[in-house]
């Protein structure tokens, strides 16, 4: 008898929101009609989301994709040879790893997702899982330290603080109770890249979590993911309950006398809470307020004991480290920003999806050679990078090359790779308004700079754009942008002037009021 | 600041729905949970989980439970967007209003969506069939403008796919009755 044909179909969020369900139901219902053993397996994304959902084939000879297939594509696909995997209908794209796309890629924390069912233990090891953590095992904690260190990992979260750093002083602490935490509270716009991670290989970042507990000697670890993540959500349980099942976690880690325990808690709606002390306090059950610093949380973190508090990417990148060693990730890249970055080409685009490649590609290449230019077919007027708090980027800083260093000399931030395309239809100034709006919505109310300039920053802007006494109101909004930038305790007020920054400087026609559209003043007002 | 609450269908002003809420049952909900440490915020998606809202009864049963002030309980409920205290419509639809989905019409689809329920966000059609609440960012930001209906995400929604998906639910929640 014959192997039956498999099926994917993902079940990541990007396709479960363009009906990969119904596009799943409908693929065995022909299958059953035509009397076709198919095994349907429901896979994570790869990435590509313009392509989701993205069906692919897998017979004897070889494994071959379709896409984006929407429901009512089903039966002109199966008419068209779909479940003997022939590729003569108009959404065939051939072997999907060979599609340009991915081949230009370098996908090192990446190279699983997509390929299988995520939450296969099975899977899993037969794809090289797990190995970064034998090696843990056999290495004393300070060696690992030493091989973080020595990869060069900074913070994936967007602080680019150097990850082994952190880990060396937790290590360092004599405390009998330590934690790891994951900041999987992923609220940039534009970002999506941990929410692939979870969805789509969710081991490996439960095995990067059990290798930072077995190095600075923490028991328990705890993913404080947002509640805007409900597939994530129900992903991540599944295979935190396999992998207790299976003894990678609790006790007796990997039969090894570390014991490791993990947990998801869930956030409620708090985009503060990605900054990591508010993400401590919710943690503990507060309402999300910013901490001092010092003390930093690798000394008195949640509950005041010493805390890693990485991001998902930072913990993610940290299996391959330990399997493949320091030197193979710290050979990617450039200067001071090793290894790779997940960007997350979003907003505008035609072909938005991950791309995992070393520091230095250029916002140009990655939007035209990935991208493939805005969806609508319009000219490119500005990318945000680094999400809300991010500068827009005008056209003539869009060939430098994305690392760290390199962005902070003008100004830009890469945060955690978010790239938001925007059309020459969208208007900055409205766009500055909304910087201050969403400050004011999400501060933690703290610190004044943050709290009240905000509101005042949208009541400011307002003014300009109505063309009330602007070189004064331009003054002030300049003065207090300084404020907020010097003034307030985290990120979130102190960053939130960059984007209106970088408004006032490369686009400020889009400040100035309509003059000579008097009718259009009044309307925009409303949903801005 | 986007006008939030325009006309006079405020969350405050609905009749609360008659399902009895039992002291018992929430407790039931507080024990298994009350022993982890820094347990508030699971104990408050274990009860809006089971009442779609934290009930006004839930505070004080909370706050003994924790051993923490009424307070301080709804210090930590209003601070955060995703609890409520009051009963939401039967299904309550978010849309996104971040950088990425302006990007992508997100704009145009608000007006459409208050438009087309006759509501502003944090409020509920009078049959209570709908709330709209915003919410900033979804994580599908490659195939927006994103709407998340319970906990179903769905993207790249015109006016019309908008429309398909409420039209959808009418048909659901018909059925159910």
């Amino acid at each position: 008898m014959m192997t039956p044909v498999k099926i994917y179909v993902p079940n990541d969020t990007t396709a479960l929101s363009l009906e990969a369900d119904e596009v799943a139901l409908r693929i065995q219902q022909a299958a059953t009609e035509q009397g076709v053993s198919i095994e349907l397996v429901r896979n994570g994304s790869r990435g590509l989301c313009w392509l989701e959902p993205l069906v692919e084939v897998e017979t004897s000879r070889d494994r071959l994709a379709f896409g984006p297939v929407s429901p009512d594509d089903v039966s002109d696909l199966v008419a068209a040879g779909l479940l003997t995997g022939q590729q003569t209908h108009p959404l065939a794209l051939g072997d999907i790893e060979l599609h340009p796309y991915l081949a230009k890629q370098q996908r090192l924390t990446f190279s699983r997702i997509g390929k299988t069912n995520p939450v296969s233990l099975e899977d899993y090891s037969r794809l090289g899982g797990w190995r970064g953590l034998e090696q843990a095992l056999a290495l004393t904690p300070q060696a690992t330290v030493d091989e973080i260190i020595n990869s060069g990992l900074r913070g994936r979260g967007g602080a680019a603080f150097p990850t082994g750093i952190k880990w060396q002083t937790v290590l360092d602490t004599s405390a009998q109770q330590k934690y790891i935490v994951c900041n999987a509270d992923e609220g940039d716009s534009g970002t999506f890249a941990d929410r692939l991670v979870m969805e789509c290989d969710p081991y490996m970042l439960i095995e990067g979590m059990i290798i930072a507990g077995l190095a600075v000697g923490a028991t328990q670890g705890y993913i404080y993911l947002r509640s805007e993540y409900p597939v994530a959500h129900d992903i991540m349980n599944e295979a935190l309950a396999r992998a207790y099942a299976a003894g990678y976690l609790g006790q007796k880690v990997g039969g090894s006398a570390h014991a490791f325990d993990l947990e998801v808690r869930l956030g409620a709606g708090a985009y503060i809470c990605g900054e990591e002390t508010s993400l401590l306090e919710s943690l503990e059950g507060k309402r999300g307020m910013v901490r001092f610093k010092p003390p930093l949380p690798a000394i008195e973190g949640l509950f005041g004991l010493p805390t890693v508090v990485n991001n998902v990417l930072s913990l993610a990148a940290v299996p391959f480290i330990l399997d493949k060693g320091a030197a193979a990730y710290a050979d990617y890249g450039m200067g001071r920003s090793r290894g790779t970055l997940a960007l997350q080409l979003a907003g505008n685009v035609k072909q938005g999806g991950l791309v995992e490649r070393a520091f230095g590609l250029t916002l140009r290449e990655l939007m035209e050679d990935f991208g493939g230019g805005t969806l609508t077919g319009r000219p490119l007027k500005a990318v945000q990078v680094g999400g809300p708090l991010g500068a827009y980027l005008p056209a003539s800083q869009w060939d430098a090359p994305l690392d760290y260093e390199g962005y902070a000399e003008f100004g830009g931030v890469v945060g955690h790779g978010g790239v938001v395309m925007f059309d020459d239809t969208v208007n900055l100034g409205e766009q500055a308004r909304f910087a201050m709006e969403f400050c004011a919505e999400e501060s933690c109310g703290k610190c004044t700079p943050c709290r009240i300039g905000s509101i005042r920053g949208v009541e400011v802007i307002d003014r300009i754009r109505a063309g009330t006494e602007s070189d004064q109101n331009l003054e002030l909004l300049s003065d207090l942008c300084e404020t907020m930038v010097d003034g307030s305790l985290c990120a979130m007020g102190g960053m939130t002037p960059i984007p209106v920054q970088s408004i006032l400087t490369h686009f400020p026609e889009d400040l100035a009021a309509p003059a000579f559209k008097p009718s259009s003043a009044t309307g925009a007002k409303f949903h801005a | 600041m986007v006008v939030h609450m325009l006309d006079t269908q405020k969350a405050s002003d609905w009749i609360p729905p008659t399902d009895e809420i039992k002291v018992e049952d929430i407790a039931e909900l507080i024990a298994p949970l009350k022993h982890k440490p820094g347990a508030l915020l699971p104990i408050l998606h274990a009860i809006q989980g089971a009442y779609g809202y934290i009930p006004g009864e839930a505070i004080a049963l909370v706050a003994k439970a924790l051993r923490q002030t009424r307070a301080e309980i709804h210090g930590v409920v209003s601070f955060y967007h995703h609890f409520r205290t009051q009963p939401p419509g039967i299904h309550v639809i978010q849309i996104c209003r971040a950088e990425s989905c302006q990007a992508q019409g997100s704009r145009a689809l608000e007006t459409h969506v208050h438009q087309t329920l006759g509501i502003e966000y944090h409020q509920t059609t009078l049959s209570k069939e709908f709330s709209l609440e915003p919410v900033y960012c979804l994580g599908n930001c490659a195939c927006g403008p994103n709407i998340r209906v319970g906990d179903r995400i769905h993207g790249r929604v015109t006016a019309q796919r908008f429309d398909h998906v409420i039209a959808a639910l009418q048909t659901h929640a018909v059925e159910l009755q």
